[in-house]
């Protein structure tokens, strides 16, 4: 059963990437692989977030935290001060991601849910104005803005089809590690601590132990989407680590539905589309997002995967029911 | 680090009062916003994220009240009376209906709530720093205290807020109001089977607190830089507060809303760069060995 769901996870994710970089050969046009490459960078952010949201149930409004201050700064730092390949400089960042998340962690997940919430946008604003009184080293208001990308193992990111084909490959390859924990023992541990602390503690799991490593998951995965934004945007500026980008992160999950596995991509995609479409008219972007955030908090009170998985649950078991009446009739 | 000169500023009295002035004014203000914060929290079980948004248009309605008035006592009755009906509209069709659920939903409704009105104040008021200025009933010369010159609107800042705080005190505490608040946060069904009708008990505390912080916008307004999102640095700093405090406690949002003002007044001069830090360090420490802050009650 286990090893049944592995492959097909597998076989879906190929057929994914597959299709991902058929893209740039079907339609040729720009704006089109910006488009997925902007989602990729903000559904890393969103599935992470989900991780603990979805999973764990701990709400964290600092999310970005991870993505811009803990992604794309250290990074473009790193690439702009020491001799790094683009590897090195990924995998030192993440390493800087994990201490943080750990540290962060270690005091936020031991308190109850309210709490976190705000310990977390709180760590993040702490965080952003340090970052931005610290102007000697991350710019301040302007950012940071170029990043050297030296080729790495025949493989030029300055390149644009490159660059596409690597940003679909660490997309698509950290989706199915993150698929491959939420299956696993762990990931189910998470479910029943989310369910229900008290028995998951009875059962001997050491409950702060287990969320601090969805924590620091989760910060890793946050990170790396950031990466990838400062790749593509060649820099990191403020807006990265803002904490509207920890509201627009829960919003993703929310907007494609945080109970199926890759709702929160669909609300990555449902959101750039209506920023592209929105910003397009009008400058007044908070109104309309904050208008549409209100709308289906309260009158859908869920997701879009949500609804539709949910109708089909529901249908499902109709027919059910229908089959035992008619095999007792 | 500026060590020596925080040490120099405490050999010095004028300095000594300019900060302890300063200190008590960011959280004199920081208290009206935090206690409304707890005031929710403690009867409504609803973290308010859009705190700052009240705080903000009390500044905004106070200005444009002062512009073609010049009065600034109506400025502010009508910053804060303003806020507290828009707070009690916000409550009715908004936060009600999301009573009880988790904490994303509350969450969402409330991020979507700074959204739109952060673009509403661009769209009326424009997105420049706009400021209100000295109301002409204030423009004396500072007063000699010890040494150092303290604005007169500076001590009437202190003094009104310290009123409005002692207000607040006496409604809780000795009122029939009060006890149905007091009562409310412990028990709301129980409440309700006496009699209470409690959706309008929780309407007017969410519309008290809305007030509080329209009424700390407005009192603000001639000393700090109207802008929008200026609500946001003080949302957090406010829930530092009512961490360190204890959730559901005034008097314990009173005490640390002045610690923190110390804090900030006297690390500014000290070290800068750290002042956000400071705020989080006691923050922490409060957390570690204390988790119920200061004075709250530890969680039922």
């Amino acid at each position: 059963m286990q090893k049944n769901s592995l492959a097909r996870d597998l076989i879906a994710a190929a057929v994914a990437l597959a299709l991902l970089l058929s893209v740039p050969m079907l339609t040729g046009s720009k704006a089109t692989t910006n488009f997925i490459i902007y989602v990729s960078a903000n559904g890393l952010l969103a599935m992470s977030l989900n991780l603990l949201v979805g999973y764990t149930g701990l709400v964290s409004f600092g999310h970005a935290l991870f993505f811009g201050a803990a992604g794309a700064y250290p990074f473009v730092l790193l690439m702009q001060n020491l001799p790094l390949s683009i590897p090195g400089g990924i995998g030192l960042t993440l390493a800087f991601a994990a201490v943080l998340a750990l540290l962060i962690g270690a005091i936020c997940v031991r308190l109850t849910e309210i709490y976190f919430s705000f310990l977390t946008l709180a760590f993040q604003m702490l965080i952003y104005s340090l970052m931005m009184n610290m102007i000697d080293y991350t710019g301040g208001d302007n950012g940071l803005s170029g990043i050297p990308r030296p080729a790495f193992m025949g493989v030029d990111l300055t390149n644009a089809s490159t660059f596409y084909a690597f940003v679909c490959v660490v997309f698509v390859a950290a989706i199915v590690v993150m698929r491959v924990v939420v299956m696993s023992p762990f990931g189910f541990t998470l479910r029943l601590i989310r369910d229900n602390a008290q028995r998951a503690t009875f059962l001997g799991i050491n409950v702060v132990r287990m969320k601090l490593i969805c924590f620091v998951l989760a910060g890793l995965f946050g990170s790396l989407g950031g990466i990838i934004m400062a790749l593509f945007s060649a820099g990191a500026y403020p807006s990265f680590a803002f904490w509207t980008n920890s509201g627009d992160a829960i919003f993703m999950i929310m907007l494609g539905g945080m109970n199926v596995f890759v709702g929160p991509i669909l609300g990555a995609v449902i959101l750039q589309i209506l920023n592209d479409f929105v910003t397009h008219y009008t400058s007044h972007y908070g109104l309309f997002l904050g208008l549409l955030i209100l709308t289906i908090v309260l009158g859908f009170r869920r997701g879009l995967l949500d609804f539709l998985f949910e109708r089909r649950q529901s249908s499902e078991q109709s027919a059910l029911a229908a089959q035992r009446k008619k095999a007792q009739g | 680090m500026k060590l020596e000169a925080l040490i120099a500023c405490f050999g010095q009295m004028s300095c000594v009062v300019t900060q302890s002035t300063s200190a008590l004014i960011i959280g004199m203000l920081l208290f009206l916003v935090a206690s409304g914060v707890t005031l929710i929290f403690g009867v409504l079980n609803v973290v308010n994220f859009a705190h700052g948004t009240l705080y903000m248009l009390g500044a905004y309605i106070a200005y444009t009240i002062y512009q073609p008035t010049e009065s600034y006592a109506l400025a502010v009755l009508g910053g804060a009376l303003g806020v507290g009906v828009f707070g009690i509209l916000f409550e009715r069709f908004l936060i009600s209906r999301v009573y009880g659920q988790d904490v994303l939903m509350q969450l969402l409704v409330c991020y979507g709530v700074v959204l739109v009105m952060d673009d509403v104040v661009k769209i009326v008021w424009g997105v420049d720093f706009m400021k209100m200025g000295m109301p002409a009933a204030f423009r004396l010369p500072p007063i000699r205290i010890g040494g150092g010159f303290v604005p007169p609107f500076y001590l009437f800042l202190i003094g009104i807020s310290m009123v409005i705080g002692l207000g607040l005190w006496f409604v809780i505490t000795r009122t029939r109001y009060g006890k149905m608040i007091r009562a409310a946060a412990v028990n709301p069904s129980m409440v309700s089977a006496l009699g209470i009708r409690t959706p309008v008990l929780f309407a007017s505390v969410f519309g008290l607190g809305a007030l509080l912080a329209g009424a700390a916008g407005a009192l603000a307004a001639p000393v700090r830089a109207l802008t929008p999102g200026m609500g946001f640095s003080i949302v957090i700093e406010s829930f530092i507060v009512t961490v360190i405090g204890g959730m559901g406690s005034i008097g314990g949002a009173f005490a640390a809303a002045l610690l923190l003002g110390f804090a900030r007044s006297f690390g500014s001069v000290g070290f800068p760069l750290f002042v956000d830090g400071l705020m989080f360090l006691i923050m922490g420490l409060v957390l570690i060995f204390k988790p119920a802050g200061l004075f709250g009650r530890p969680p039922r």
